[in-house]
């Protein structure tokens, strides 16, 4: 039978089942710490490795910070070839999604051109905004010359056809790559 | 006084009779929301299979030492407990499927399956029986999840474990909300139908 309901036995119940609960999670904090953060490295060096290539620095070791033009920052990963700057990858993001932060890495080469971008991170709906990261949204941007191309989607002037159904995502990532761009262009040259 | 109950009918009716997402329909939150493909499905499954393993294990461990007035809040920090270890495992070395799953892990906690077993079972049955109990309770809940995922990956997207079998769209409203409650339904009636045809 349960021990009766009395103030001591329950005080003296829930301070022992919360201790132990505590003593044990923090052993397993300790035990996963470790490949929690090779595993979140790991995503950021294959988001690095997919938008930047022929690299032989360390990227992540060599991190640094774009200012943008509203105060904010953003990451930013040099790749470089025998020390000459070959480009950055820049991890760049956008609240403005249907729901939730969109975070994409983008590559740019030295002249600021885009190589290749990758969708880090989303909410998007599956099957109308989650199809950002299908090959003929993303096509579009590829290559794309920052001075001559309007990087909005055309519904703001832009040039990007946006997702049918999916105006606000398409928005949102047009723009959270136009912001890398745009910081590139204004500061990243000096690095 | 502890009941008792045979080992096989004991994990038996976990898988079928007392299905507990499609003959309960308990937990149905995760159910309805991480289905929209199989392999969601079957993780959401094994996490939630290993929290009621061992909450069930430890609550009819400690039954007899927890006053009757605090036996939820305690039941509920040994289950949060649990949750958080599969959080951080996960995020450890199953980063993508984590990162699917995302608030769905936490949400174990507040599963009504869970916190139901404890006080339906593990806290009146003895220590190997509530084991059994969670395991049957936990693969019932993990098939059908699979269940429920497979069709609707494989209605939605055309594709089943992300293999995709054919390049057109799927209907996307079967992977969409609405496709979930659809599916669910279609599933209940026909494990319904089953039954009243063997009986």
């Amino acid at each position: 039978m349960p021990k009766p309901s009395t103030f001591p036995n329950m005080v003296i119940t829930l301070v022992v089942v919360t201790a132990v609960s505590a003593v044990a999670l923090g052993f397993v904090y300790q035990w996963t710490k470790e490949p929690i953060a090779q595993a979140r490295l790991a995503t950021q060096l294959k988001a690095i490795e997919s938008v930047m290539s022929g690299y032989d620095n360390n990227p992540v070791e060599e991190k640094f910070f774009l200012p943008t033009a509203s105060g904010d920052s953003l990451a930013c990963f040099p790749g470089k070839k025998g020390g000459t700057s070959i480009g950055v990858a820049i991890k760049t993001k956008s609240s403005k999604g249907y729901s939730g932060d969109i975070w994409l890495m983008v590559g740019l080469d030295t002249t600021g051109t885009i190589r290749n971008i990758v969708v880090i991170e989303h909410k998007e709906t599956p099957g109308l905004g989650s199809k950002m990261t299908s090959e003929k949204f993303l096509h579009q941007f590829l290559n794309a010359n920052p001075a001559a191309t309007d990087l909005r989607v055309k519904k703001d002037g832009g040039t990007i056809d946006a997702i049918s159904g999916a105006t606000i995502s398409s928005r949102a990532f047009s723009e959270a790559v136009k912001l890398a761009s745009d910081s590139y262009q204004a500061y990243g040259k000096d690095h | 006084m502890e009941k008792t109950i045979s080992a096989k009918e004991n994990f038996l009716k976990g898988l079928v009779r007392e299905n507990p997402v499609l003959v309960l329909l308990l937990g149905c939150c995760p159910t309805l929301g991480v289905t929209s493909s199989a392999t969601n499905a079957i993780g959401m499954g094994l996490a939630t299979l290993f929290v009621l393993v061992m909450s069930n294990f430890v609550i009819s461990l400690v039954k007899n030492v927890i006053p009757d007035k605090v036996r939820i809040p305690s039941f509920i920090v040994i289950i949060a407990a649990f949750v958080t270890v599969v959080q951080l495992l996960m995020e450890a070395y199953t980063p993508a499927l984590f990162e699917q799953l995302g608030l769905f892990i936490p949400l174990i906690v507040v599963n009504c399956i869970v916190l139901g077993r404890a006080e339906a079972f593990a806290s009146r049955y003895s220590v190997g029986a509530s084991v059994v109990d969670g395991v049957g309770m936990g693969l019932g809940f993990t098939l059908a999840l699979l269940l429920l995922g497979s069709a609707r990956e494989v209605l939605g997207s055309l594709s089943w474990f992300g293999l995709k079998f054919s390049e057109s769209d799927g209907m996307l409203v079967f992977v969409l909300a609405p496709g979930a409650f659809i599916t669910l339904g279609f599933i209940i009636a026909i494990m319904n139908g089953l039954k009243k045809n063997k009986v």
